[in-house]
């Protein structure tokens, strides 16, 4: 990380962070102390703040900041019957649990049933509360998504949390930048969520270790905010700390409007700044990786970390080729895990599930795109699908548009809005031995159920592969049958 | 957080890269709102499993665990330290730790050390070839030994003080309280606050 000075030229990343510090840390020993950094912002959900709130309580503290602390129910909550009370004991006391700690320490919390309850990295951007060149954190990992706007935005632990709810401020130690440049266009029916499973499958799943990412080039600047915010969701399945987007004016036009922008003369100031964040021209990145967006295609997991990818033209490959011992004992356990072979064609693995939903791929454009595929058409019989829209606004406004009747004409459920099926706090899981093809972000042993076996894809890979059973290209489905009329 | 200089104990070989956070405490686990009583939730999958390396004496009673490359990858749930620390672990031995697993494992005084991956599978070699084998972690000197290997770990200052100590984080930043206020009236007019709510 480059040095705060005047003349020297910064990186996206290092700009913000320099406007954050609030005390830097001291020289000793060659190495230095971290950084007391500020935060802009604080999302909270159920799953990882009681502990924290337990923590300021026993210790009499406040929350420093509830103005800058905004709180969401989505792990634990049910997709179906949402007016009744949740049925399992142990959800229903932790949600519970998080209304109270909102109650008592005077921080806004968007419950169930409420229109701007949803998955916390959903309801940020689309309050209009993550901008551009913020502070952001949250006690989940996928915090990273909000890095798409060009903030500085990081998953952290539960003692970071009650530290963040105290001080409003974390420790942090500088990182190492990284540029990932994708030059080119991405061809029709290839996405977002393609480029960033081809990014995590070149630099694997620790090439991120201790890096913020910033994603550049031509390809990125022509993505609209809600498919950067894929690629930054998942910055993290490559270990990196956080995944960045220079704010454009694509950027701006998103933010504009919504309930918590800037207005008028704070508009205008505002705009100004967030322009002058971008990575200055001679600004030195750690490390660089480029990408090609014309030579890639849509792409598709087949073991149990985000790592284990290929392009869905492509077969398994074999363990017995890998050069590191490491890499082939991990391929030949996940391989055992997800009952597959060697060799076999991506396109001929049968699925039992698909699954539209999670931070990564729940916002409209998600369901837009997938909805486009399957109009018209019919679901495998064998195929059972669960839409589950990332927010109770996103599934409102898809219900506007008439995309869940498309859903629902198609075979699929359309659910109420939270985590659901990503990593099964609720009732949504896939039985033992079950497989998916899923727009979430994790392929672990078990994520989605004891058991059950995930592949990464993106929203049009899902729907052209609820229609065939089978993991399927969009262009497959069209080379099937003709776009009906 | 209880300071820790040097722990000594059964060494436990977990030969896995990329050992996430869901397979360390599964998300269902993560209903409760304690911060203890986690042990029975640690590697809950694999431990069904007979030949799972915690399901074998001496291994049963291990407080330091080796590990591939990679652990702690994924979720960023403290809980997955809590559980390691309810089970009896007190150090973590890897190659490579995903960044929030090390942050919050340094603030719950879990020791993650950063050992060479040759040194890790010498170290595994050393723990088959005897099971039971003690390995003793030492932050003074940044030092592992099991058996007849000696390894250095990584660990930066601040990280090693702050368990040597067992400071609180929370306190140590309150005294820098002065600053914080001060950089408040520095923010941009334009930021936004989540209340009032504008919906």
């Amino acid at each position: 990380m480059a040095e705060n000075s005047a003349e020297m030229p910064l990186t996206l990343a290092e700009k913000v962070w320099r406007d954050h510090v609030v005390v830097r840390g001291e020289e000793k020993d060659g190495q230095r102390s971290p950084d007391l950094l500020y935060i802009d912002l604080h999302l909270v959900h159920e799953v990882t703040s009681p502990q924290a709130f337990e923590g300021l309580r026993l210790a009499n503290r406040p929350v420093r900041r509830p103005d800058l602390t905004i709180a969401t129910e989505d792990h634990n909550t049910p997709t179906l019957e949402i007016d009744k009370p949740i049925a399992d004991p142990t959800s229903r006391k932790q949600v519970d649990t998080l209304r109270a700690n909102c109650e008592e320490f005077g921080v806004r919390l968007h419950s169930l049933g409420d229109a701007n309850q949803g998955i916390v990295h959903v309801v940020g951007p689309q309050l209009g509360l993550t901008q551009p060149g913020m502070t952001v954190v949250c006690g989940d990992s996928h915090t990273s998504t909000h890095g798409a706007f060009g903030s500085l935005a990081m998953g952290i632990g539960t003692s970071d949390v009650e530290h963040v709810l105290a001080t409003q401020t974390l420790s942090l130690s500088p990182f190492k930048t990284m540029a990932i440049t994708v030059n080119g266009s991405l061809k029709p029916g290839v996405s977002s969520k393609d480029i960033i499973l081809a990014v995590i499958a070149k630099i694997g799943t620790g090439g991120g270790q201790g890096y913020v990412l910033e994603y550049r080039g031509s390809a990125i600047e022509e993505l609209s905010m809600e498919a950067r915010m894929t690629i930054c969701n998942m910055s993290i399945e490559a270990g990196a700390r956080a995944g960045m987007v220079a704010p454009d004016q694509t950027t701006f036009d998103y933010v504009a409007g919504r309930p918590h922008a800037p207005t008028g003369e704070d508009w205008d100031a505002a705009v100004e700044y967030w322009s002058s964040l971008a990575t200055d021209e001679d600004a030195q990145f750690d490390a660089d990786v480029v990408l090609n967006a014309d030579e890639l295609e849509p792409f598709v997991t087949w073991g149990t970390n985000p790592g284990q990818g290929v392009s869905l033209s492509e077969s398994i490959p074999d363990p017995a080729g890998f050069h590191d011992p490491v890499d082939r004992e991990s391929a030949e356990r996940a391989l055992q895990y997800m009952d597959l072979a060697p060799g076999t064609a991506m396109k001929d693995i049968r699925v039992d599930t698909v699954f539209l939903g999670s931070c990564t791929n729940a916002r409209l454009e998600d369901l837009r795109a997938a909805a486009e595929i399957i109009k018209g058409r019919q679901k495998d019989p064998d195929v059972s699908m669960i839409v589950v829209p990332g927010s109770a606004r996103v599934r409102l406004d898809a219900e506007a548009e008439g995309i869940d009747q498309v859903f629902k004409d198609f075979g699929a459920e359309w659910r109420f809005a939270g985590c659901s099926m990503c990593l099964g706090m609720n009732p949504d899981q896939l039985a033992e031995g079950e497989r998916c093809a899923s727009t979430s972000n994790r392929n672990f042993e078990g994520r989605q159920g004891k058991g059950g076996r995930t592949h990464l894809v993106s929203p049009v890979v899902a729907a052209a592969t609820a229609i065939r059973g089978t993991l399927s290209a969009p262009s497959d489905v069209t080379a099937d049958a003709p776009v009906p009329a | 957080m209880e300071p820790i200089t040097t722990h000594t104990g059964v060494g436990v070989p977990l030969k896995q890269s990329n050992v996430d956070t869901d397979q360390i405490i599964p998300a269902v686990f993560l209903k409760r709102i304690t911060k203890t009583g986690f042990d029975d939730a640690l590697f809950h999958a694999w431990r069904k499993k007979d030949d799972f390396v915690l399901n074998q004496e001496p291994y049963r009673h291990g407080t330091v665990l080796v590990a591939g490359p990679d652990f702690g990858t994924g979720s960023s749930r403290e809980h997955a330290v809590w559980a390691l620390k309810d089970y009896g672990f007190r150090v973590v031995v890897s190659s490579r730790f995903a960044d929030i697993f090390y942050s919050n494992a340094a603030k719950q005084g879990l020791v993650a050390a950063k050992v060479a991956q040759p040194d890790v599978e010498l170290i595994f070699k050393e723990l088959e070839k005897e099971p039971g084998t003690e390995v003793t972690v030492n932050l003074e000197s940044r030092t592992v030994r099991c058996g007849s290997v000696e390894a250095t770990f990584e660990m930066d200052n601040y990280t090693r003080w702050r368990l040597m100590e067992g400071l609180d984080d929370i306190s140590l930043t309150l005294r820098q309280e002065a600053a914080i206020t001060t950089y408040e009236t520095t923010r941009g007019a334009f930021k936004p606050t989540t209340l009032p709510a504008k919906v």
